[in-house]
């Protein structure tokens, strides 16, 4: 599965803005920050990937709290660690698991509203992977394929960000919704993950036996193209073993199963199409939380259908 | 003709040819089913993806089709021009037991046809290739394939819209603007687009 190990070619970064612009500037990143919003989904016949943020919930949450359309352009940090300066007024709101969130050095809670100068750093979440990052009227980076997000397997959108990157905002379109509470992200210790059979679950032997009994672990290799998982490896059926697949179109949530039989879980920015078994598809409610399973996450199978 | 469920949104069609892909992409996207979100051919299967709650509609619709019943779609063509000096030109005229002249007059002979698109934007994988050039792919594959490369694999041809790794036979290379993402359309070619290739200097 060569298309998961091939490198982002990013064809564009963030532009400038000229003075005047609202903006904000990012002062330092953690491991991985990137423009996502809801993706640009309907191009896969021409070998577009949906991309978008993975924990989708958490990025419309954010939108919402500060007075954004849900799919307006914000910012997936994993693992937190944004320092971020704002050039205009402007509301940010940050979700996903729960992190800290400073403005000048001190703890606010979010939403918060930011004047000219100010600084947020956003902390690193003790457990879970992404937080989503949302600023009045929206990141406002050229789209491309009718989206702003950045996807690490075909290099659309724009390339992860660096210290000194200007990102330029929208119009705020709305009044910020405020939240009375405002419930961390429950990040459970081991994902129980249901699976609906098919399209290829008859290459395994008892497919649905298996996947109940097996035992995985997220694999550090997991990355926004798909969750790699470890463990049990799945057997196929004595006629199908050492056959080979014509390539056809993956979903995303598909349950791939390679040759050596440890599953991979396709999230956003996932290949068009492979060429390896599909046993099962996790449902759209069960993908959130996939892009939040730290390596060495505990992961099971619910299998149905 | 059979259905297989992939996930709570979508159907993965199942067929004996490329040919069969070819009739039923082209008579879901006539069907023009508001519900339709993605619409993926590959070598033997068409994947339908509908919208939330729009999967009832869609298996109707498949399973009222008919893969040889002919499809009244305006179909496409794109000449593609491409220099023939590509680093496989001799292998690939070698393999066939033929002349690089006669390679490059064997490609530019035959019409081709975009059976899918997948492995990169883009990238479009053309049925119609002389059986001569019909050959492996390389026994390790580049780890960058300049853009524009044009290539054999199999039974298929193909142009890289971009710089990736690849291990198909290269026998030329084209400047025609496969994909930019900020152009709509942004790709040159999309599947069922009839293709020819011209040889240039």
């Amino acid at each position: 599965m060569t298309a998961l190990d091939r490198p982002a070619d990013p064809l564009v970064r963030p532009r400038t803005t000229s003075p005047g612009d609202r903006s904000v500037t990012v002062l330092r990143t953690g491991p991985q920050a990137l423009v996502q919003d809801l993706g640009r989904p309907g191009h896969a016949h021409l070998g577009v990937p949906p991309s978008g943020a993975l924990d989708r919930p958490s990025l419309r949450l954010a939108n919402r709290l500060v007075g954004n359309p849900e799919d307006a352009a914000g910012l997936e940090l994993l693992l937190g660690g944004l320092v971020l300066r704002a050039n205009t007024s402007c509301t940010v709101a940050v979700t996903g698991p729960s992190t800290t969130v400073r403005v000048g050095g001190r703890d606010r809670d979010s939403p918060v509203h930011l004047r000219p100068g100010d600084e947020l750093t956003i902390g690193t979440p003790s457990r879970g992977l992404r937080c989503y990052l949302a600023v009045s009227g929206g990141i406002a980076v050229p789209a491309e394929l009718g989206s702003r997000a950045a996807d690490v397997l075909s290099g659309l959108g724009p390339a992860p960000l660096r210290p000194g990157d200007e990102l330029p905002l929208g119009p705020p379109t709305g009044v910020p919704t405020g939240a009375d509470v405002l419930p961390p992200l429950d990040i459970p210790d081991e994902l129980v993950v249901p699976v609906l059979l098919g399209p290829r679950d008859d290459w395994f032997d008892d497919p649905a036996g298996q996947l109940r009994t097996g035992r995985w672990s997220a694999s550090e290799r997991s990355n926004r193209v798909g969750l790699r998982l470890q463990g049990t490896a799945l057997a196929r059926t004595a006629a199908h073993r050492g056959r080979e697949l014509p390539s056809e179109g993956l979903v995303t949530g598909a349950v791939q199963v390679p040759a050596d039989g440890q599953p991979v879980v396709f999230l956003f920015d996932h290949p068009t199409t492979g060429g390896y078994p599909v046993v099962g598809v996790v449902p759209p409610d069960a993908l959130p939380l996939l892009g939040q399973a730290r390596p060495g996450t505990a992961v099971r199978f619910r299998p149905h259908g | 003709m059979r259905l297989r469920r992939s996930g709570t949104d979508a159907v993965l069609v199942e067929v004996d040819s490329t040919g069969a892909v070819e009739a039923v992409r082209a008579a879901v996207q006539a069907a023009a089913l508001p519900e339709v979100v993605e619409l993926v051919p590959a070598a033997r299967t068409v994947l339908v993806t509908a919208r939330p709650g729009g999967l009832p509609a869609v298996r109707r619709l498949l399973e009222s089709l008919r893969p040889t019943d002919p499809v009244d779609l305006p179909t496409r063509e794109v000449v593609l021009p491409v220099v023939y000096d590509g680093p496989d030109l001799d292998l690939v005229a070698a393999t066939a037991g033929l002349t690089p002249d006669e390679v490059v007059r064997l490609h530019t002979g035959a019409a081709y046809a975009v059976a899918f698109c997948g492995f990169a934007p883009g990238f479009a994988y053309l049925t119609g290739l002389p059986e001569p050039l019909r050959q492996p792919r390389l026994d390790s594959p580049r780890t960058k394939v300049p853009t524009g490369s044009v290539g054999v694999a199999g039974e298929f041809t193909a142009a890289y819209p971009r710089s990736t790794p690849g291990g198909w036979r290269l026998i030329g290379r084209t400047g025609a603007p496969l994909f930019d993402p900020r152009r709509d359309p942004p790709a040159l070619l999309s599947p069922g687009d009839r293709v020819r290739f011209r040889a240039v200097r």
